[in-house]
């Protein structure tokens, strides 16, 4: 059946042949060509960008004549301690703590209830249910969110509808996060920002608690623990590595945006709000450069302490 | 491509190993998968390479294969060296571990693969595919997708992939071991005839050496990346070369030097094979033990008996009588039986 | 006591959370159809089809739109070139500066999109690059890659690494093994990835803020709208359109993907 004269080795046809034997002795060839174009670009771009800003960020500008002098300083990051840069930098830092709890404390339901109870269709109804809106257009979710809060929108009539607007009035008469209307005060930018950044919490939460073993739960129960002692002693500590990565989400997320603030909420501003006004209208690179690399300090803390904490493992 | 070498008047082996050495990592701390391996595959053989996992079987196969390049030394299949040809131009051909089935192929167009990438027109090649299902009886399964197969009907479309280019060397990486053992034994009897009738060298891989003894022709025991032993099964079992292909090949009694000596050979490791003792009556015999264990194996019985500091397994056929555990029994033995080894490794 | 079933407080909570999820956007395709111009009362005083009409007619939500349909169509094509490429690199051998390359490609959507955003700033300011279409593609191209990735190296994966060395073996050359066996068994994963990218770059506003100078992309158009409102149930219309543009890509990826391990929206 089989031909003895068949070739132990047979031909090279054409170029395809010739560059497959190439890439054959010389793997790291390909690998180089294969990794070439992407490092290229996100090296220039991306790489030289970041260092750019850097570059920026250690310039200063010329107060008279607003043109950025190309010279080593550290005046533009001494602005930043500044008392009015000061408190965009620590108003910010509150509201990104206090989003990433809110998140935590609504996402944690629906992450186990997927996690632990959702079986077959469920389960994929509770995917798709935090994939969309993870995913669906950022801008129109915040749009929304002005319809809702607006002072005749839907929250107004609801209060109204239920005889509870003395409630809401008493809410948005608190001095500090209260306001005219709920569109123009601390508690819609807080509300917006929460809503928004939610599926960012529940996905990592969610794959922290599916590696909880049932079993595990079970054990608890079984020796006698009540639901809130299951809760606080196994529940949680497992599920604390997917809070701390959702919270890296949440934070740096709350802590970049500049659209909610601008759209709902006080006319206070953000760190992400005063980065676009200082490049923009006032045309001080130097000053935008420093304060957007304050996001990447506090990052960078962050992610180190969550590292230690074992949050890349839920990732 | 014409062959480099002018043809010798004996025809080459198959395929040929000139201390062949594969090192993974660094350099200086080289983990050596393949260390010096001379190897001669005669051409229409059922060679086995048997050996535990990481022994350097697989990667000798990946050698040949291509999918692996000999650190040192040089590989030559039909007298010609491959060092410089990649695995698609080398008319060899291998059924994987996992079978590597295309998913997204029928298995018509799975079998055919090898034809396509050549340039063989669609009638042609499908016509072929369906004389090679036929040949490992999967006649009109060549409409399924893989994932609707059992595992034996993968193996075999895996099989039949492999030998629709004619290849002159199929390899074969653990082609049985993700079926249960009736199947196997089947498949076993299965790629045996096929190997007969196609004529072609079989090369494969196994960690079971029943598998090994029973299906090839010759085989090479591995250990640590070295050849431990080459010849046949009867070769291999009667007469391992050192201690490890003693423990590795059956089930055999490995004695050290003194346990040899007082069973009447030299200072030396041997091997004993427990179906050559004989258990008798304490009284009259030069060695003697205590019964330990037995364990029944369906044709006979498996008694551990304790002597000289060490433990003997003897095979006691069904029928004869069995010595109760803790009994004293006498242990006899042709003396050609003592097989005296080379080495310890 | 633990069953299973939930308890009636987490199921209550659970589905409350899914629904303050996915009730707000309802919200918008309502007001789509209110007769009220002026402001956002609800509930609506009446219903009507005309700002359908009215936003159809208006020129300048022309060429926005246009500008974002090739924005994301470049852009989703660069980031399915390098991120394929990327991704095959990354699973075919492991090599010195695996990881930090891929942190590099995780990088530009870990960090809030105002970093990456002002660095490009920074970057075309330094080299004097005036804004441009290019400007806004070489932002979305940059963090679309690690969508693409995400997807394809999910899918590498979970193939049989023993199909590719099966196709040379049978004789295939690397180009034949890349189109008869790497490409379709990839194909669905690069497919998800791109309708994903190509979702995230048509919404995105905060980079393209950045890097648009004068240029006005659909989402740019809309951020004016909603800063200084001229027509709002305009603005509805629109909202609905972007809506719409982000939201079928996303359920065709999902369906792409879902037989497999690979989660189509892991860190976006």
């Amino acid at each position: 059946m089989i031909p003895a004269a068949a070739p132990a080795i047979l031909a090279e046809r054409g170029l395809a042949d010739r560059l497959t034997a190439i890439f054959w002795r010389r793997p790291r060839l390909l690998l180089g060509i294969l990794l070439a174009p992407p490092l290229i670009w996100l090296g220039l771009v991306y790489l030289g960008s970041l260092a750019a800003l850097l570059l920026q960020s250690f310039y200063s500008i010329d107060e008279f004549s607003g043109v950025v002098k190309q010279e080593f300083t550290l005046k533009t990051y001494a602005e930043l301690f500044r008392a009015q840069n000061l408190d965009i930098i620590i108003r910010t830092l509150l509201m990104s703590a206090a989003v990433t709890l809110g998140c935590a404390i609504i996402a944690f339901p629906i992450a186990y209830y997927a996690a632990r109870f959702a079986k077959g269709r469920w389960k994929a109804v509770f995917y798709l249910g935090v994939m969309l809106p993870l995913w669906s257009s950022y801008l129109v979710k915040v749009y929304a969110w002005k319809l809702i809060l607006a002072k005749e929108g839907i929250i107004t009539w609801a209060a109204d509808a239920l005889h509870l607007s003395m409630v809401l009035n008493a809410v948005l008469s608190i001095p500090g996060i209260g306001g005219n209307s709920l569109s123009t005060s601390w508690i819609g930018t807080f509300l917006v920002f929460v809503y928004i950044w939610l599926p960012y919490m529940i996905l990592p939460m969610q794959a922290a608690l599916e590696r909880v073993p049932n079993s595990m739960l079970e054990a608890s129960a079984d020796l006698g623990a009540s639901r809130s002692q299951t809760f606080r002693t196994v529940v949680f500590p497992l599920a604390l590595p997917g809070i701390i990565a959702g919270s890296i989400f949440t934070f740096s997320l709350t802590m970049g945006d500049y659209i909610i603030p601008q759209i709902v909420g006080t006319s206070a501003r953000f760190i992400g709000l005063a980065v676009y006004q200082l490049q923009g209208t006032a045309g001080n690179i130097p000053l935008a450069a420093a304060f957007a690399v304050v996001p990447i300090v506090i990052m960078l803390l962050y992610l180190t302490v969550a590292k230690r904490m074992g949050a890349f493992d839920a990732l | 491509m014409s062959p480099a070498a002018p043809s010798p008047a004996a025809p080459s082996p198959a395929v040929e190993f000139r201390s062949v050495s594969r090192h993974f990592g660094p350099a200086t701390a080289p983990v050596k998968a393949v260390d010096g391996v001379d190897l001669t595959i005669a051409e229409g053989s059922f060679f086995a390479m048997l050996g535990p996992s990481g022994s350097g079987k697989t990667t000798c196969l990946r050698l040949i294969s291509g999918f692996e390049k000999p650190t040192a030394g040089s590989i030559r299949i039909f007298g010609q060296d491959v060092s410089d040809i990649p695995p698609n131009r080398r008319n060899v051909n291998t059924v994987f571990q996992d079978y590597a089935l295309f998913p997204h192929m029928s298995v018509r167009d799975n079998v055919a693969y090898g034809l396509m990438v050549k340039g063989v027109d669609r009638r042609t090649r499908d016509d072929r595919a369906e004389e090679m299902l036929s040949l490992v009886k999967l006649d009109g399964y060549g409409d399924r997708k893989p994932a609707q197969l059992s595992g034996g009907q993968r193996q075999r479309v895996a099989l039949a992939r492999a030998l629709v280019n004619e290849p002159r060397v199929l390899l074969l990486d653990e082609p049985l071991g993700a079926l249960d053992l009736k199947l196997r034994e089947a498949m076993q009897d299965e790629l045996k005839t096929l190997q007969a009738r196609l004529g072609i060298t079989f090369i494969f891989v196994t960690h079971d050496q029943g598998e090994a003894l029973s299906m090839a022709d010759s085989l090479a025991v591995f250990n640590n990346g070295r050849i431990a032993q080459i010849g046949t099964p009867a070769q291999v079992y009667a007469r391992p070369r050192t201690r490890f292909v003693a423990d590795f090949v059956g089930s055999s009694n490995v004695l050290p030097p003194d346990v040899t000596r007082a069973f009447g050979g030299p200072a030396a490791w041997s091997s004993l094979r427990p179906e050559a003792l004989r258990l008798t009556a304490p009284d009259g015999v030069a060695l003697s033990g205590t019964v330990t264990t037995h364990r029944y194996l369906g044709a006979g019985n498996r008694v551990t008996v304790a002597t000289q500091g060490t433990e003997i397994s003897a095979l006691v056929p069904a029928g004869q009588p069995l010595p109760e555990t803790g009994a004293t029994v006498g242990i006899a033995f042709d003396p050609a039986a003592l097989h005296v080894m080379e080495g310890e490794g | 006591m633990h069953s299973d079933r939930a308890s009636i407080g987490l199921r209550l909570s659970a589905t409350a959370g899914l629904l303050f999820l996915h009730l707000p956007i309802l919200v918008v395709f309502l007001y789509a159809f209110t007769t009220e111009e002026k402001s956002y009362a609800f509930p609506p005083p009446g219903l009507t089809t005309q700002w359908f009409a009215v936003a159809w007619n208006r020129a300048d939500i022309w060429p926005p739109l246009y500008l974002s349909l090739w924005v994301a169509s470049v852009s989703t094509l660069l980031a399915l070139i390098l991120g394929t490429l990327v991704s095959a690199a990354m699973v075919q051998s492991r090599f010195f500066g695996r990881d930090q390359i891929s942190l590099l490609i995780l990088l530009p959507i870990a960090l809030p999109g105002v970093i990456t955003g002002m660095s490009l700033r920074s970057a075309f300011s330094i080299m004097d690059i005036p804004f441009s279409t290019l400007t806004i593609i070489l932002g979305h191209a940059t963090f679309c890659i690690v969508i693409v990735y995400n997807n394809a190296v999910a899918r590498f994966r979970r193939l049989s690494g023993g199909i590719l060395e099966a196709s040379a073996d049978l004789g295939a050359n690397s180009f034949q093994t890349f189109r008869h066996v790497l490409l379709p068994n990839l194909g669905s994963a690069l497919l998800a990835g791109g309708m994903l990218a190509f979702a995230l770059s048509f919404d995105e506003v905060i980079v393209t803020t950045f890097t648009a100078g004068q240029q006005s992309t659909l989402p740019i158009w809309m951020l004016q709208e909603l800063v200084r409102p001229r027509e709002r149930p305009v603005t509805n219309v629109v909202a609905i359109v972007v809506f719409l543009a982000t939201f079928f890509p996303i359920l065709i990826a999902y369906y792409l993907t879902r037989d497999g391990a690979e989660t189509a929206g892991s860190g976006k």
